[in-house]
């Protein structure tokens, strides 16, 4: 009897331990979502709410001004030239960190990651600084006529530094945990160096490349300090769609500013999803 | 596929920072050959083949293909059919894509990269899967894979660098067997990096015994087994009891017995007899000149034979590997006097040197 009294009792005390468990994973899942829908649903939702509160005019009104369609124009060239830019010389410095041995490498990699560390008002600044008015490199731009500060240069130069880390930082651990197995397997077939990174290693890193390339995009249509900084924000002219939500705010257009703003969360997302949906696609194919 | 070539390296060191991975290793792989680098991790095997393919630069020495000197040429131009332990297969493309990379890199004409394709895939059997992805085979289909890619080019060597080391053991005979007949057929200069001395053994012509990056012996694998020339190769290549003694008479002594064979060692020194299990022979009950007596300890049945552990009267243990039925009376506890055949005998601090003997 008492065996049977003792069966119970540890039984009553297992079913106690499981309900405590699963009501401490159910909280946990409710602090998840709870913290995730208010940091990010919520300003996404009120995001909408004001740009189509009245209904689709105030995006047709939006952007049949002159000023946002310049600003788009001029964010867009930004980043693409930004893109180019960090992304031929992000690959090198990924394979240079995954594949050399020097001596200062982990210096190299540190400084890779600066402009995260840094403010991009202080990017800004320091622009300023080297490219404005008595700045070091001010006399040999102008006696070649160009215009850094106050200008597109500037402006490409800041958000280029900004983005410099995303695509290293996607694609240097990838080419790391690829190994140079197959690269050597290419080259003892036949394949020169070029033929063996198009063909073996490009492909091999392209959804860290692709990643890298969403979040460059994405950071660069949506920096504001250092651009705030370098371009002087004239109207019509170095004012780029971030610059423009900051004015439009101050100028009370609420409505233009909410659908600008609305239309750069609307690209990234796009974006970050694109690349998500072909490499689960692609993953389901080919495993890789 | 004829007109492959030999193999030359001579002289061959590689220096990794302070560390010396390959010593002065010289050897000829003939052509037509399997020529085996047998040698446990760590001994520079894969190395020197890496600087035959062109993948290390050598620190010193010469390598030669076909009586050409290739020490300065580019992976590319050395035109070595390299298969890689973990396959390297090209993850991203399907088998038939992985087998015609090296004829599409060479430019061959779509046809011809046709026609070899299909060649291949029958030669590796695995024409129903050209569409697969490497992640989509098994280990063994997978290594068949880089077979067939290395072979695609007509390469004139073929370098193979623990083929079969990520493999489990059934499906490693299988493929060695298989590796044995393909060559056979295609009679390719093949060079066999593997620390399995089965292997060695049963597919290789030659054996190059490597040892803490330098050559123990180089020869045939029954001059290998049956004269070792250190004490190195006698316990790595085939099982071996290591008996510790002392020279006295040209043999070793060790407690009040002895066992020949030492003839070419100095009296008196200490010494080891490495005598294989195979050799302990039961020599019926009666003490002769020469025998040894012994307790058995222990009786254990492996398949048609029984291996005996026997305690020596000085304390040390020895094995013996007798057929069943010569076992007869033979239960733990008794005496029995067993000989001693074709023990090798070494100084013993050149056997202290070696990897401990594999029993």
């Amino acid at each position: 009897m008492s065996v049977a009294a003792t069966d119970t009792r540890l039984g009553q005390e297992r079913l106690h331990q499981h309900r405590r468990r699963r009501l401490l994973r159910t909280a946990l899942l409710g602090v998840s979502l709870a913290y995730l829908a208010v940091l990010l649903l919520a300003p996404l939702a009120g995001i909408l709410w004001v740009a189509f509160r009245h209904g689709f005019g105030d995006i047709a009104q939006t952007f049949s001004q002159p000023d946002v369609r310049h600003a788009f124009l001029l964010t867009a060239i930004i980043a693409v030239v930004t893109l180019a830019v960090t992304t031929f010389f992000g690959v090198i410095v990924a394979w240079v960190l995954a594949r050399q041995r020097f001596r200062g490498k982990s210096l190299l990699n540190a400084l890779v990651d600066l402009p995260l560390a840094v403010s991009p008002v202080t990017v800004g600044l320091i622009a300023v600084l080297l490219f404005g008015r008595g700045g070091w490199f001010e006399p040999w731009f102008s006696a070649q006529g160009i215009q850094v500060i106050f200008a597109l240069p500037s402006m490409i130069m800041v958000t280029t530094f900004i983005c410099i880390p995303f695509v290293i930082r996607e694609v240097a651990p990838v080419l790391e945990e690829l190994g140079t197995s197959e690269e050597d397997a290419a080259r003892t077939l036949g394949a020169s160096s070029i033929h063996s990174f198009r063909r073996v290693t490009l492909p091999n890193i392209r959804w860290g490349l692709f990643y890298g390339i969403a979040l460059t995009t994405a950071r660069a249509i949506g920096e504001i300090g250092a651009v705030l900084i370098v371009s002087g924000s004239v109207q019509g002219q170095t004012e780029t769609a971030t610059l423009y939500i900051f004015r439009a705010l101050e100028e009370r257009q609420t409505e233009s500013a909410y659908v600008v703003a609305l239309t750069l969360a609307a690209v990234s997302v796009v974006l970050l999803g694109t690349i998500e949906f072909f490499k689960r696609r692609s993953s389901r194919r080919d495993g890789s | 596929m004829s007109g492959t070539g030999s193999i030359r390296v001579e002289g061959l060191y590689k220096r990794f920072g302070d560390f010396l991975a390959v010593n002065d290793v010289t050897f000829t792989a003939e052509e037509g050959s399997i020529t085996a680098l047998l040698g446990p991790s760590g001994s520079g095997k894969s190395t020197v083949l890496r600087m035959i393919a062109g993948l290390e630069e050598p620190t010193a020495g010469r390598i030669f293909m076909e009586g050409a000197e290739h020490t300065y040429k580019s992976v590319q131009e050395r035109r070595v059919g390299f298969v890689f332990q973990h396959y390297a297969l090209f993850r991203h493309m399907t088998v038939q894509d992985n087998i015609t990379f090296g004829l599409s890199v060479r430019k061959e004409s779509k046809e011809f990269q046709k026609e070899r394709l299909s060649e291949l895939l029958e030669l590796v059997q695995l024409g129903p899967f050209r569409d697969r992805y490497p992640d989509q085979l098994s280990g063994g289909q997978r290594q068949r894979v880089a077979l067939a890619r290395a072979l695609a080019p007509r390469p004139r060597v073929l370098l193979l660098d623990e083929p079969f080391g990520a493999l489990d053991a059934r499906v490693r005979q299988e493929l060695r067997r298989w590796l044995d007949e393909l060559h056979r057929e295609l009679g390719v200069t093949s060079l066999l990096v593997t620390h399995d001395q089965e292997e060695a053994m049963e597919l290789a012509n030659t054996v190059v015994v490597m040892h803490e990056g330098g050559v123990e012996q180089v020869g045939t694998p029954a001059e290998i087994y049956d004269h070792p020339s250190t004490a190195f190769v006698a316990g790595f290549v085939g099982a071996a009891n290591v008996l510790a003694g002392h020279v006295v008479g040209g043999s070793i002594q060790f407690g009040d017995d002895r066992v020949a064979g030492a003839g070419h060692l100095e009296e008196g020194v200490a010494a080891q007899a490495f005598v294989r299990p195979h050799d302990v022979k039961l020599a019926g009950w009666e003490p002769r000149e020469g025998s040894v007596v012994a307790v058995v300890d222990r009786v254990s049945r492996l398949g048609w034979l029984s291996q005996l552990t026997l305690r020596l009267p000085d304390g040390q243990q020895l094995l013996a590997q007798v057929p069943k039925d010569e076992t007869e009376g033979v239960v733990e506890g008794v005496k029995v006097v067993v000989d001693l055949r074709n023990a090798k005998a070494f100084p013993a601090e050149a056997a202290a040197r070696s990897a401990e003997a594999v029993v």
